[in-house]
């Protein structure tokens, strides 16, 4: 059986999907990438399909899947390099990809994450910024 | 209906001893009806090139226009035709070009007044009116590829995509938006936007001279194909009539942002971006 392998760049891990999937390609990934989420603690998953010419419902709830595993374990997913050709059919039949986040390559998935992870810091319930003290 | 050989060969004798009256008659009929939009020089050519053809047709025994002697024959009706599409003559002119012959056949036919003369001129008409409406059919199949190769132009001409600023760009539409358009604009825009990198792109509806369910409906697929790709679409020059047409049908946009103009577009996503604009002071004030 094939494995797509999972690679670690800094606080990411990267997936770079060149098979077809399978019903067990797809069920070994996202039990992979839970396991890399826990032992790695990184906080963002970029899943590149630019190789994938298609994409159909099958893949798309495979894409849902792994993001909302990824949410539990307090890591975003970004879905990065869908083709033209691609979101046109995804579009036609009616697949909007829920609660999936989208960007153009990897690149911006990456600047997607830095700045989601920048707003969550900034986060005044997490963080709480003192009352500046009046002075006279 | 076919000539007989006989009439065929009839028909040949009288076109080549009397080419000189018959082309005459034939040149001066068409010249009539066109007015002087065709040089006498190019029209007398072209009436002594299908003479010849015909002549040469009849020569070999053609009975037919669908003979094989008559091969020839076509080709040059079939030029003519062309000829006269491509220039812009009508229909009926094209027509009356072939069938001027009958009436050239008329005045040297003579004066004489017996069946077998009568029978041999319905049966050289026959020959004509197949030469017309081959003429005809050739006419007409010009201009639908005149037709098609223009559809084809003016698609590649009104769907350009600009690049408006650094990760954004814009496709301004102009004309009518139908499904086939549509579908061209979609392609183009999302592939610019992998090709260029641009995580922003503004539909400027400007020149949409109307826009109803079907023509949002295309707009809304290629903003949601858009965001599925990783970028994002900004509507904008939705005129005062579009807005209350689309209030009025109904139409949803949803979270899509829609702006008045193109200016407004893109200082939404400057600002969306985090460029700062200001105005700079004039240097002549002092």
């Amino acid at each position: 059986m094939e494995r797509v392998p999972i690679l670690k760049i800094g606080d990411i891990l990267l997936v770079s999907i060149q098979v077809d999937m399978s019903d067990q390609t797809a069920v070994a990934l996202q039990e992979d990438l839970a396991e890399r989420i826990v032992a790695t603690g990184c906080h963002g998953v970029i899943i590149d399909i630019t190789a994938l010419d298609i994409v159909d419902s099958f893949v798309g709830r495979m894409l849902s899947t792994i993001a909302s595993i990824s949410r539990v374990l307090d890591a975003e997913t970004v879905v990065v390099g869908m083709r033209p050709a691609v979101a046109i059919t995804l579009v036609e039949l009616g697949l909007s990809l829920n609660g999936i986040r989208t960007a153009l390559n990897v690149e911006r998935g990456m600047e997607l994450i830095a700045i989601d992870r920048a707003d969550d810091h900034d986060d005044p319930d997490d963080d709480p910024v003192p009352e500046p003290t009046a002075s006279p | 209906m076919a000539l007989s050989a006989d009439e065929s060969g009839r028909l040949g004798e009288l076109l080549t001893s009397r080419a000189e009256v018959v082309t005459q008659r034939w040149t001066e009929i068409i010249a009539g009806q066109l007015r002087g939009r065709l040089s006498q020089a190019e029209l007398v050519r072209q009436v002594q090139e299908l003479h010849r053809a015909l002549v040469d047709a009849l020569s070999k025994g053609a009975v037919d226009l669908t003979a094989e002697e008559a091969t020839e024959l076509r080709a040059v009706l079939a030029e003519f035709s062309r000829g006269q599409a491509r220039q812009g003559f009508s229909a009926t002119e094209t027509a009356t070009g072939v069938f001027a012959l009958k009436e050239a056949l008329l005045s040297v036919l003579g004066t004489d007044q017996d069946a077998a003369m009568l029978r041999d001129y319905v049966s050289f008409s026959a020959l004509v009116d197949q030469m017309g409406l081959f003429t005809f059919e050739t006419f007409v199949r010009t201009r639908e590829s005149l037709i098609a190769d223009q559809a084809e132009q003016l698609l590649e001409l009104s769907t350009p995509v600009v690049k408006l600023w650094e990760g954004v760009v814009a496709v301004p539409l102009v004309g009518t938006l139908d499904s086939a358009r549509a579908q061209v604009v979609m392609e183009r825009l999302l592939q610019t936007l992998v090709d260029t990198g641009s995580p922003y792109a503004i539909i400027d509806i400007t020149g949409v001279p109307a826009v109803d369910t079907q023509v949002a409906q295309h707009i809304l697929k290629t903003v949601v194909a858009a965001r599925l790709m990783g970028a994002d679409c900004i509507i904008s020059g939705i005129r005062p009539q579009i807005a209350q047409t689309i209030v009025a049908l109904g139409i949803e946009f949803g979270d899509i942002a829609t702006k008045a103009s193109l200016a407004d577009a893109l200082r939404h996503v400057l600002r969306l971006t985090g460029v700062e604009t200001s105005r700079r002071q004039s240097r002549r004030e002092a």
